[in-house]
């Protein structure tokens, strides 16, 4: 059983959680993930971790309320515990001082972005930032991602906050202003991850996406996580989970990402229903 | 079935015939996961019992990779002490419920029963299964004295057959011994690859319990590998690591389509329904397709258990595609008996090229070609050949690749000095299981590629004598 020692939302469907498991905090790096499984009857999902402290032996883990289990775990306090927590899992990011590096976070995404940040940014590089949401109240860690980088930049779709538009359009612009970029980190919504991807491409700026295929075991087992990468299949939990962006397929990854809908909203549904009855 | 018994002892022992095991009816089965063979009655047990010739030279022996006594244990069920025979397979297996369900009998200690030669072997696989239904029933499970401590630690990597053996040997002899589960559930294949209906879970869950309270330690969610390396585990203070972490990766053809929606690894179907008792959703969250029209690729025991939990799961057409004839089917006999029993439509001498999709993504179609049957091949088996211009589509829905699983190469990855063959298998230097690192040995599936259940339990069972020796030798 894994304590949950802290529970505090974001903004309304994103809430983080710090969790005791000494050990996965003592192993892991930036980059790497956790399994998780609320109880007996539970998914195992696949959350990156975004934070952990060795001394307190706990981890931190930011997500967004998007399924059952997700909508489970944030209704967790402190002193619930979640029966299995499996990790550190996956390659954790290559980090070393590459000169410039952009981390671009999109949404809940962020949170993965920002443990990236922070070490490129102990490594010694220039790290320009730029995170974006759709609008001001649901953009996460902006602080958090202030402190850990060179330079910052916000983007909201709706324009509340920061520039008007997506990141890509920041991108862009630090593109066009002439900073010469060594390594672009683009981590958010698939569609977005996309995007990045396709505008560096033409620059031939080295761009490392994080993916999130479903998964079950997340050790190499199962082969849920198949995702196609310069044409070769590779497993998103034990390959990944960071790969080259203009080697990935994003619309089988889109696409396998989506098999199970009607059953998550299924479970999703009669959770709240559960929810509601007691 | 009682009259018969009743007889027996009139009559000479030849006579008896080998005791069918009752089982679910075909039709009524394939709609419940429920163990398919009820397994015998005292009075089967008996009657089947009185049919072994107790030899003196027993050659059924020599057919077990972990040397269970056989005429003993078969004897004491004879006379009607169920229980002191569960003791003494107890002896010398660990996991006798489970070896008497999935063993592959036939090519073991039934295939070298004198009785076999003449007519039919004893049936012992279902009196080992009898013999520990009845401890376990019974709830008198003994626990096996075990010797004063050593003081030394050994590190078990995988819960599995050969680890979940090797456990119980090793904690017999004295040893403190940890097992490193990366799931969240003890058992390994036993829990995440065969089927309910074939190995309830709730024996694999009384085995593990039983070496538990012998006192090996299991830790649940530790990946080795990621969580702590094999060094990191001797810097612990453990004296020797036994890895008997499996052959955990799935093989797939690396056709066009594969990676569609609706195509899963064997691993994944049988995991998301065994493990993660998806066959019971939305009551469990884990998902899997329930799909109208299923073909699984291969055609062993993995395949055979994945296009039973089709059926079960509601197909309509469940289909076995294999490149090969029926007669090269690596399948056990009752498998493939039980699959055509229950509808499972064979379509042999077939191999897909190409998956279908629809416009989301989702397969839709197999393109198969008719194979036929070549010189024979380096496994001995008639080669496969493709007849050109044979091929057609058959529609589908969902899809098990069932070809096969490799080495998982995160433990050798993260284990310095660690030799693997070109397969990334680990080397072992003997049968032993010593690895090219002092102090570490493998057995079962990482050392051997996909083999079975019993085949992984000799090799802990081997291991177990090396490391008492090894650690003794350390003093």
């Amino acid at each position: 059983m894994y304590k949950v020692i802290e529970k505090t939302f974001l903004q309304e469907i994103v809430a983080r959680i710090v969790v005791e498991a000494p050990e996965i905090a003592r192993k892991r790096k930036a980059g790497q993930f956790v399994t998780l499984m609320i109880d007996e009857k539970g998914e195992r999902i696949p959350l990156t971790i975004v934070d952990s402290d060795s001394e307190k032996g706990t981890i931190t883990i930011i997500f967004q309320i998007v399924g059952k289990t997700t909508e489970h775990l944030s209704k967790l306090e402190k002193g619930d515990s979640i029966m299995h927590i499996l990790g550190p899992l996956g390659h954790p990011t290559e980090i070393e001082n590459f000169g410039t590096a952009v981390v671009v976070g999109g949404g809940v995404g962020i949170g993965v972005a920002y443990p990236i940040a922070a070490a490129l940014k102990k490594a010694g590089n220039k790290v320009i930032s730029i995170i974006g949401a759709r609008t001001k109240d649901i953009l996460i860690l902006e602080d958090e991602m202030s402190k850990v980088s060179t330079q910052l930049l916000v983007a909201t779709d709706d324009g509340s906050y920061g520039f008007c538009g997506f990141t890509s359009q920041v991108l862009q612009n630090v593109i066009d202003s002439g900073e010469k970029i060594n390594i672009i980190y683009a981590i958010g919504p698939v569609p977005m991850m996309r995007v990045l991807a396709n505008l560096t491409k033409p620059y031939g700026i080295k761009t490392i996406v994080s993916l999130n295929p479903i998964m079950v075991d997340a050790t190499g087992m199962c082969g849920a996580c198949r995702v196609s990468v310069g044409g070769k299949t590779k497993f998103g939990c034990v390959d990944g989970p960071e790969f080259d962006g203009h080697q990935v397929d994003f619309a089988l990854l889109m696409s396998r990402l989506r098999m199970y809908c009607d059953e998550e909203r299924q479970a999703l549904q009669n959770y709240r229903c559960e929810c509601d009855g007691k | 079935m009682e009259n018969k018994e009743k007889t027996v002892k009139k009559e000479k022992k030849e006579k008896v015939p080998r005791q069918a095991m009752p089982e679910q009816q075909p039709k009524k089965r394939v709609s419940n996961f429920n163990e398919v063979p009820y397994g015998y009655t005292k009075e089967m047990a008996l009657a089947e019992a009185s049919r072994c010739i107790q030899c003196k030279k027993p050659t059924c022996v020599e057919g077990c990779p972990v040397d269970v006594a056989i005429p003993e244990f078969v004897k004491l069920i004879s006379e009607g002490h169920f229980i002191e025979a569960a003791w003494k397979l107890k002896e010398t297996n660990a996991l006798p419920a489970v070896c008497g369900r999935v063993c592959p009998q036939e090519d073991q200690c039934e295939k070298l029963c004198i009785l076999g030669k003449k007519g039919d072997p004893v049936a012992v696989g279902r009196l080992e299964r009898f013999a520990a239904d009845f401890e376990r029933d019974s709830g008198n499970i003994m626990i096996p004295k075990v010797a004063p401590p050593t003081g030394k630690k050994i590190a078990i990597v995988g819960a599995g057959p050969a680890g979940l053996t090797i456990a119980g040997d090793l904690v017999k002899m004295g040893h403190d011994v940890t097992i490193f589960e990366a799931l969240h559930k003890a058992g390994g294949v036993l829990i995440y690859g065969i089927p309910e209906f074939r190995l309830p879970k709730a024996i694999v869950d009384a085995e593990v319990n039983y070496l538990e309270k012998l006192g090996a330690k299991i830790v649940l969610n530790a990946a080795i590998g990621r969580l702590k390396t094999v060094d990191d585990l001797f810097a612990e203070g453990f004296h020797a690591v036994f890895l008997g972490v499996g052959a955990g990766a799935p093989v797939f053809m690396n056709i066009p389509g594969e990676n569609l929606s609706g195509i899963y690894s064997a691993n994944e179907y049988l995991t998301r329904s065994n493990l993660m008792k998806a066959y019971l959703f939305p009551e469990y969250d884990t998902p899997i397709a329930k799909g109208k029209n299923v073909a699984v690729i291969g055609g062993g025991n993995v395949a055979m258990d994945s296009v039973r939990t089709a059926l079960r799961l509601g197909a309509e057409n469940a289909y076995i595609i294999y490149r090969r004839s029926e007669v090269e089917l690596p399948a056990r006999k009752e498998e493939v008996h039980h699959a055509h029993e229950e509808g499972v439509q064979f379509k042999i001498l077939h191999n897909p090229v190409e998956y279908i999709g629809d416009e989301n993504g989702w397969v839709k179609q197999i393109k198969c070609i008719r194979m036929e049957l070549g010189e024979p091949d380096d496994s001995g088996r008639r080669r496969p050949i493709p007849i050109k211009g044979s091929e057609f589509t058959i529609d589908v829905d969902t899809v098990v690749v069932a070809i096969g699983t490799e080495a998982n190469p995160v433990i050798p990855r993260t284990t310095p000095g660690l030799e693997t063959n070109k397969w990334g298998y680990i080397v072992t230097k003997s049968e032993a299981g010593e690895t090219s690192r002092e102090g570490v040995y493998a057995g079962g599936d990482i050392v051997t590629g996909s083999a079975t259940v019993i085949l992984a339990m000799g090799a802990g069972r081997q291991a177990a004598s090396a490391i008492d020796a090894f650690v003794k030798a350390k003093n």
